[in-house]
């Protein structure tokens, strides 16, 4: 018996919906957050993920009220990320009902909020997002803003410098595969394996039962993320516990 | 009342949701008083094991939590609060705990590469004893892990359940009134709120 591969579905918030795209455009309407996060609490989620990509103040609001509602009624751990620039946003993100809370591009822009946030609130609490894509040359290149702008910062080495600041979590996502469903980027999930002592969860690409095995099995992650997947009810939680269960993965039953 | 003292660091919503979703009255209370007229009394944190306990000295509620203890009244900690329990940890320096349990609170250093710090997800509660905090489980119940720090040398007469991750780690403790779990029973589902029901129902 040891710990559990954790299943994770990941709602974009726009503006209080779930929406869906594919590369990071072609926004799809797929839901309300609350209606779908019950579903997944009942269906036997490990964790959930929201990612507020509105960009707007007013967007932000909504955001913590869909926290707040959420977190009310649902007893399992959630992630929130997306547009956290500083402590304070963190930490009302934290006091919104949010068990942990995603960091992108303002970690790339000061490290130092890293280790400020895992100092105030505790690491277990602070996730490093990192959008990655692969080099032509090989390797990953960081990009930020939603995946709009290539930052010429290597992937692997911002990774251990997150984990070295404090991070407790990495959450990293292959823009190559991001909603193509075409698989996860298992090199790149064994690169960051062997690199680094943080859990990590697996994330963009996921569209059949053998991706998420793979990334799981192949990749070594700690936990898979995924979004269109599941939104579109091509599969449940329970059918891909069931499949995990069966190729010899631990998974939490319910 | 169930009472969860609430010292300043990190959401207790959390708990006190998890809490009323098994018994109606609940309270957040960072009053001594209130602390006294606990009938069950809940110690949670998160973050830093130095932060939490120096916010609970200096709002002076050592003193009302170790009379209430006292009094037999059940109290159960949970994460850091569990931690806390112990006489000592050496996180980010050195620290006095409440010391109403033998052990102190140590690094997690697993040897096999393959298991990460922090420990982060469901892992198997397995009992080694039998405690009214583990009526109505399942033999193989998970429940959601986030810590990178342990309690150790903990009494075996104290040892309700252990985890596996690399050696057995305690994952519930108990003495007398005395409760500690390690694990987040607000964050683990169906599991989670049936432990907090039986803690909720002690006499």
């Amino acid at each position: 018996m040891s710990i559990a591969k954790r299943i994770i579905p990941c709602l974009d918030v726009d503006r209080g919906r779930v929406v869906k795209g594919i590369q990071f455009v072609n926004l799809v309407d797929a839901g309300d957050p609350l209606e779908q996060a019950h579903v997944y609490n009942s269906e036997g989620a490990d964790e959930l993920v929201f990612l507020d990509i509105t960009a707007t103040h007013e967007g932000r609001g909504i955001m913590h009220d869909v926290v707040r509602q959420t977190a009310e009624q649902i007893f399992i751990p959630l992630t929130v990320g997306g547009g956290i620039r500083t402590l304070e946003d963190m930490w009302q993100m934290l006091h919104a009902g949010a068990d942990k809370v995603a960091v992108n591009s303002a970690a790339i822009k000061n490290p130092g909020l890293i280790s400020e946030c895992a100092g105030a609130f505790g690491a277990q609490c602070v996730v490093i997002a990192i959008d990655m894509k692969r080099r032509t040359e090989g390797g990953w290149e960081i990009y930020t803003h939603g995946g709009r702008r290539p930052t010429g910062i290597d992937g692997l080495e911002w990774a251990k410098e997150a984990e070295e600041r404090g991070a407790g979590e990495l959450l990293v996502t292959s823009m190559d595969r991001d909603g193509t469903q075409i698989g996860y980027d298992l090199e790149l999930l064994q690169a960051l394996d062997e690199l680094v002592q943080l859990p990590v969860i697996a994330s963009g690409g996921a569209g059949t039962l053998e991706h998420l095995r793979d990334a799981l099995l192949i990749g070594r992650a700690h936990a898979v993320l995924a979004a269109s997947m599941f939104h579109f009810k091509q599969v449940t939680i329970n059918q891909a516990k069931q499949f995990l269960h069966n190729a010899g993965i631990t998974v939490r039953m319910t | 009342m169930i009472t969860i003292i609430d010292y300043g660091i990190g959401n207790l919503r959390s708990i006190e949701r998890a809490f009323q979703h098994v018994r109606p009255d609940v309270v957040r209370t960072d009053d001594p008083d209130l602390i006294r007229a606990a009938d069950h009394l809940v110690l949670p944190g998160v973050g830093a094991f130095g932060a939490c306990i120096q916010e609970v000295r200096q709002r002076g509620l050592e003193q009302p939590i170790m009379e209430t203890v006292a009094r037999q009244v059940p109290f159960i900690g949970i994460c850091v609060g569990m931690q806390m329990l112990f006489e000592s940890s050496s996180e980010q320096g050195m620290h006095t705990g409440l010391g109403l349990l033998k052990g102190s609170i140590k690094e997690l250093r697993p040897s096999d590469p393959s298991l990460k710090i922090p420990h982060m997800g469901w892992n198997v509660v397995s009992p080694v004893k039998h405690n009214p905090l583990l009526s109505g489980l399942p033999a193989d119940a998970r429940c959601y892990f986030a810590h990178s720090f342990y309690a150790s040398d903990v009494s075996p007469d104290n040892l309700v359940a252990v985890t596996d991750y690399g050696h057995p780690l305690p994952a519930i403790v108990a003495h007398n009134n005395i409760y500690g779990v390690q694990f987040h029973p607000e964050k683990s589902h169906d599991v989670g709120l049936r432990i907090l029901a039986n803690f909720a129902t002690l006499a």
